[in-house]
């Protein structure tokens, strides 16, 4: 089959590669780019641990094909810390122990990211709603919220610094 | 895991997608969400050798209201309709059904156009489209036609489409001055597919006569099935009308057992369901 030569922006640097249809953007993530904090849990698109963001949008990156990445910006947990900082919503993962294993998390956070945006003031509902399609098998759920609700606070109080 | 190789296009028209269906037609599959498809592939059950991909086809994605109705351009994603305003206000039957379908990243992604072709009776826009009495245009190498929500769907993965046809919009008309409509759904778990499904349209006059009513069955059948209720026009809009709609629900239900339920169980949801949603469906005319 021909390659297609693709290019986008990753975590803000542009990269270029030629990928074989089929190949899936996760694979392309965690194999081509070397990038493993993107995780994979299953095969029908239930789990969310591939959850990254794509042109601004959280999707699950083990259901697009990496061709259909070419011209878009790539977000994936890598590019969250900035200078050696934590991004807010990881640090609130960290401070309110929103996990156990972690190989939801990646996941967890990248939907935060893109649902924090769009609702910076969520209820514990609206929260519980927007990761409903990430998976955890440890922590139940509540310190994962928690560290959800938290992190939206320290978005804002860093908002208001600026 | 991968799928088996395919060529991939990605077509900037319409046309040139709808010549690509031509020149490879059973072969190909067009592409829109992916939140099948891809899946399908990668499980290897679907094995297009041709994948069409619509996202970089430009006006395809739109929600546009007009005096005459509501127009949905096929590549509109779910959350962009979960998330609209007038939906909820004017068709609270489409956003109903939308904030159910799977999980907020599947709906980012997932198109209304994709939930239409499918053809899985598990899909739930199918069953709000023929509710609502809605009409899908779809274009292919002889031209676009128009085609019924309710005569769209054949059987399992099977609808009325051409191999060369894709679906580009959908269109719902303004409803009456006194319509209600919801959906009503039940499912496992968060993000699953419906055990058991029912979209309900109803418009009344000044005393609650009913003059239109649309009753369609999700996951209830091999595919989505309409309910014939032209017998209750003129009825009043009460729980013994209901109660009638819910054993005609019941009576077309054509369930089978799987890991979602038992088949008596699934049936006794259509009728159920129905009552409920035409309840929902009545207190919303109501203002309640
Ligand atoms: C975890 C999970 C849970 C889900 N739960 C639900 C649910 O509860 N309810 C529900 O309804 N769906 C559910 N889905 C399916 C989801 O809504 C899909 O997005 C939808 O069925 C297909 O839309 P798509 O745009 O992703 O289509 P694709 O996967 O891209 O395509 C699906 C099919 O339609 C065809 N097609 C797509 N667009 C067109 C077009 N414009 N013209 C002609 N043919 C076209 C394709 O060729 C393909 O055969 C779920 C999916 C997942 C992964
Ligand atoms: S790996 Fe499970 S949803 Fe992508
Ligand atoms: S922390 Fe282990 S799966 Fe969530």
């Amino acid at each position: 089959m021909p390659k297609h030569h693709i290019s986008l922006v990753v975590n803000g640097k542009k990269v270029e590669a030629d990928v074989e249809p089929r190949m899936l953007l996760v694979h392309f993530i965690r194999d081509v780019l070397g990038l493993t904090g993107t995780h994979v849990g299953c095969d029908t698109t239930n789990c969310g641990a591939c959850t990254v963001i794509l042109d601004g949008k959280a999707v699950k990156s083990c259901s697009l094909f990496a061709v259909q990445a070419d011209g878009k910006e790539l977000l994936t947990i890598e590019g969250l810390a900035k200078d050696g900082q934590l991004h807010p919503i990881q640090q609130a993962f960290w401070e309110k122990h929103g996990l156990q294993c972690g190989y939801c998390t990646p996941g967890m956070i990248m939907t935060s990211y893109w649902f924090l945006r769009k609702n910076p003031n969520p209820t514990e509902e609206e929260i519980r709603n927007a990761i409903s399609g990430n998976l955890c098998r440890c922590t139940g759920y509540v310190k994962i919220v928690e560290a959800i609700q938290y992190a939206a606070k320290l978005m804002q109080s860093k908002e208001l610094k600026k | 895991m991968y799928p088996a190789p395919f060529e991939y296009f990605a077509p900037k028209s319409l046309d040139e997608a709808i010549s690509l269906l031509e020149k490879y037609k059973e072969e190909a599959k067009v592409i829109a969400g992916g939140q099948s498809l891809t899946i399908l592939m990668k499980l290897r059950l679907a094995r297009p050798k041709y994948l069409i991909d619509l996202n970089k086809i430009p006006g395809l994605e739109y929600i546009i209201e007009s005096n005459e109705g509501i127009k949905i351009g096929a590549m509109t994603r779910m959350n962009d309709i979960a998330e609209n305003e007038l939906i909820r206000k004017t068709y609270p039957i489409i956003h109903d059904a939308a904030i159910n379908i799977a999980d907020p990243l599947v709906r980012n992604m997932g198109t209304i156009g994709g939930n239409l072709c499918h053809g899985d009776p598990g899909n739930d826009m199918p069953s709000v489209m023929i509710a609502l009495n809605a009409v899908y245009t779809v274009k292919g190498t002889r031209g676009e036609r128009k085609i019924k929500a309710e005569d769209f769907y054949i059987d399992t993965f099977q609808t009325a489409l051409e191999p060369d046809e894709i679906l580009t919009e959908v269109f719902v008309a303004k409803p009456e001055p006194k319509n209600g409509s919801a959906y009503e759904k039940i499912k496992r778990r968060v993000g699953d597919f419906a055990v058991a499904a029912v979209g309900a349209s109803i418009s009344v006059d000044e005393n609650l006569r009913i003059k239109k009513i649309g009753i369609a069955l999700t996951s209830l059948g091999p595919k989505v099935l309409k309910v014939d209720t032209s017998g209750l026009i003129g009825s009043v809009a009460n729980e013994d009308t209901f109660e009638k709609v819910g054993e005609l629900s019941y009576k077309t239900a054509q369930p089978s057992s799987d890991i979602r339920g038992p088949a008596e169980y699934k049936r006794d949801m259509a009728k159920a369901l129905t009552i409920r949603a035409l309840r929902l469906s009545l207190n919303r005319i109501l203002g309640k």
